[in-house]
C-alpha cells in the first residue's frame, strides 16, 4: 500500500509537469490551429538558459530567465515564421515547427558539448518522509506549482479579458475580428504564454527524482510525452490538456513499477491509442484530428 | 460618411467578386443592399471590415474611406476602433461561450470604458432578453435570440456603423419584423446603418437608400421608396405580386426581358 501511495503521488507530479506542457500545446493549438512540434525544444530553451545563467544568479534568478527565454523563444516563433505564414495549410504549418524543434535541439546540444548538466534545482535529491512513507520532493513541489499556474491560467481564461478575446477567437476567428479583437495580440500572447510554462516543465524534468539524467536528448524525449497528454484530453480543450497530463503521469509512474520501464513509454501511446479508438476527439475535445 | 470607389475584389486568383464598385453611405443613413446569391453582398461587407483575408480575398482596385480617411489597408480590429463594426452572415455567436461573455467580447473593441458603459445600457435596452439569459450558452438559444445576440455584441463598440450580413436569414416573419424594428431603433440612436439583405421587402422599408447588386457590380440604385415602387425591383427582388405559379413564372420572364433590355440600354449608351 504503502508503495502505491509513493506511486500515486510520484505519478501526480509528474502529471502536474506534463499537464503544463500539454496546456502550452492546446493553447497554442486553440489561438492558431497550429499543431506546434517544436513544443520540446522550448523545454530546452529554458533548460539551457537556466543552465548557462545559474552558477552566476542563482536557482531563482535562473529559472526566471529560464521561463521568460522559453517564452520568448515561442514568441519568436510565432512573430517570425507562423505569422508570416497566415494562408499556409495548417500541415504546412505542423511540418515548420518539426524543422523549428531540429534547429534549436540540435543547437542546444551543439552548445552544450559532452555536458549532461542539471539545473540545480534545491527540490532535486531531498526526499522527504510522510507517515513512513519517503516521497519525491520534485514531484511534490511539481504538484503544488502545477496546480497554482494552472489554476491561475483558468481563472484568467474564464473571467479576464485576455481569455474572453482567447476564447473568441478560438471559437470564431472571423467574428472575433468583426469585435475588434486583435487576432496577432491573442496569438501572440498565447505563444508566449505556452513557451513560459514549458520553461516551468524543465524545471522539474531535469531533475534526478524526474527523469534522473541532466539537459539532454532524453529531456526532449520526456517533453514529448505532452503530445500524447494532449491528444488524450482533447487538442482543443484546456481541461482535457490537465486531465490527459495527469493520466500519462500516472500511467508511467504505474507501468514503470508494476510492468517495466520500457513498457511505460509505450504505455502512454498505447492509452492514447485506446482513447482515440472510443472517443476520436479525445476526452474532452471536440475537434478530431486529421489524419497526419 | 462610408465612401466605396471602384471597389474591384477576387478571390484567389481568379473569381471576381466585385467589379467597381462605388457607393456611399451617409452619416444618418441606412443603405440597403439587395442581390441574390453570389451577387458580392457579403464580400462588400467583407471589403469595409477588412476580413476578406479570412476568406482569401483581396482588393484589386479601388478604396474603401470612412470619415475621409482610408480603411481598406487596416486589419479588422482597428476598422473597429474607427467605429464600423459588422455583424456576420449566419449570426456566428460564441456558441460556447455564456451571452455574457459574447457581450463582453463585443465590447473588447470599445475605446474607453465610458464607452463600453453606455453601451451596455443600450443593449439592454434593445434586447432585455440578452439580460434575462446572461449566463445561457449562446448556442443553445433559439435563432431569433442569436440574431439580437450578434447585433447587441455588435453596438458592445460603440459603433457609428453598423454592417449587417443577412440579419433576417432564415428567422421566422414575425422575428423578421421584430429585426426590421431593431434596426430602426439602432437607427434613431444615431448609428447609420448598412443592410445587407435578400429579404428585399424588409430591406426596402427599412432603409432610406438602396443598391442592388448583380454579379459583383452595382445595378440600380436609388432612393428606397422610389425603387420600392420601380418595376424592375417589384419583378426582381420583390416577387411582383403573382397570384399564381403561372403569373410567378410570366413575371419572371417579364423580369429577364428588363434585365436584357437594360443591359442592352447599357450597351448602347
Amino acid at each position: 500500500m504503502g508503495t502505491f501511495f509513493q506511486l500515486v503521488v510520484n505519478g501526480l507530479g509528474k502529471g502536474a509537469v506534463y499537464a503544463l506542457l500539454a496546456l502550452g500545446f492546446v493553447i497554442i493549438f486553440k489561438a492558431t490551429e497550429v499543431i506546434n512540434f517544436a513544443h520540446g525544444s522550448l523545454v530546452l530553451v529554458g533548460g539551457y538558459i537556466t543552465v548557462i545563467t545559474v552558477d552566476d544568479l542563482g536557482f531563482v534568478l535562473a529559472a526566471a530567465l529560464g521561463i521568460a527565454a522559453a517564452g520568448v523563444a515561442a514568441l519568436l516563433i510565432e512573430r517570425l515564421l507562423i505569422s508570416r505564414a497566415r494562408n499556409a495549410d495548417d500541415f504546412a504549418l505542423a511540418l515548420l515547427t518539426i524543422g523549428v524543434d531540429v534547429v534549436i535541439v540540435e543547437d542546444v546540444f551543439r552548445r552544450l558539448g559532452t555536458t549532461v548538466p542539471y539545473l540545480g534545482a534545491p527540490w532535486d535529491a531531498a526526499p522527504i518522509t510522510v507517515a513512513g512513507v519517503t516521497l519525491f520532493r520534485t514531484q511534490l513541489v511539481a504538484m503544488i506549482v502545477g496546480l497554482v499556474l494552472i489554476s491561475a491560467f483558468f481563472l484568467a481564461f474564464k473571467f479576464t479579458n485576455w481569455g474572453i478575446a482567447m476564447r473568441a477567437q478560438a471559437e470564431n476567428r472571423e467574428a472575433a475580428a468583426l469585435m475588434g479583437i486583435r487576432s496577432s495580440r491573442v496569438t501572440a500572447t498565447a505563444w508566449l504564454v505556452a513557451g513560459a510554462l514549458a520553461g516551468v516543465a524543465v524545471l522539474f524534468i531535469v531533475t534526478q527524482d524526474f527523469s534522473g539524467t541532466g539537459l539532454s536528448r532524453s529531456t526532449h524525449a520526456i517533453a514529448f510525452a505532452a503530445f500524447p497528454a494532449a491528444v488524450i484530453g482533447g487538442l482543443d480543450s484546456t481541461a482535457g490538456a490537465v486531465v490527459g497530463g495527469i493520466v500519462v503521469g500516472l500511467t508511467q509512474a504505474l507501468t514503470e513499477v508494476y510492468v517495466s520501464i520500457p513498457f511505460a513509454k509505450v504505455a502512454v501511446f498505447l492509452v492514447m491509442l485506446l482513447v482515440l479508438v472510443i472517443k476520436p476527439s479525445g476526452l474532452f475535445g471536440t475537434r478530431e484530428l486529421k489524419r497526419v | 460618411m462610408l465612401t466605396v470607389d471602384g471597389l474591384s475584389v477576387r478571390y484567389g486568383r481568379s473569381v471576381r467578386a466585385l467589379e467597381e464598385v462605388n457607393l456611399e453611405v451617409a452619416a444618418d443613413g441606412v443603405l440597403a443592399v439587395l442581390g441574390g446569391n453570389g451577387a458580392g453582398k457579403s464580400t462588400l461587407l467583407r471589403a469595409v471590415s477588412g476580413t476578406l483575408a479570412l476568406h482569401r480575398g483581396t482588393i484589386t482596385a479601388g478604396e474603401i474611406s470612412f470619415d475621409g480617411e482610408r480603411i481598406d489597408k487596416l486589419d479588422p480590429a482597428l476598422v473597429v476602433r474607427r467605429g464600423v463594426v459588422g455583424v456576420p452572415e449566419g449570426r456566428q455567436v460564441f456558441a460556447r461561450m455564456s451571452v455574457e461573455e459574447n457581450l463582453r467580447a463585443g465590447g473588447l473593441g470599445a475605446k474607453t470604458s465610458g464607452e463600453r458603459t453606455a453601451a451596455r445600457v443600450r443593449v439592454r435596452e434593445l434586447f432585455p432578453v440578452l439580460a434575462e439569459r446572461a449566463d445561457q450558452r449562446a448556442g443553445l438559444l433559439s435563432g431569433g435570440e442569436q440574431q439580437m445576440l450578434a447585433i447587441g455584441r455588435a453596438l458592445m463598440s460603440g459603433p457609428r456603423l453598423l454592417l449587417l450580413d443577412e440579419p433576417s436569414l432564415g428567422l421566422a416573419p414575425q422575428l423578421v419584423g421584430r429585426i426590421a424594428s431593431v434596426i430602426r431603433e439602432i437607427h434613431a440612436q444615431g448609428t447609420a446603418v448598412v443592410l445587407v439583405e435578400q429579404n428585399a421587402t424588409m430591406a426596402l422599408q427599412v432603409a432610406d437608400y438602396a443598391v442592388a447588386l448583380e454579379v459583383g457590380r452595382v445595378a440600380l440604385s436609388g432612393p428606397a421608396p422610389e425603387l420600392a415602387a420601380s418595376d424592375e425591383v417589384q419583378h426582381l427582388y420583390l416577387g411582383g405580386h403573382a397570384e399564381s405559379d403561372e403569373q410567378a413564372a410570366r413575371d419572371r420572364q417579364e423580369a429577364e426581358r428588363h434585365r436584357s433590355g437594360r443591359r442592352l440600354a447599357r450597351w448602347t449608351a
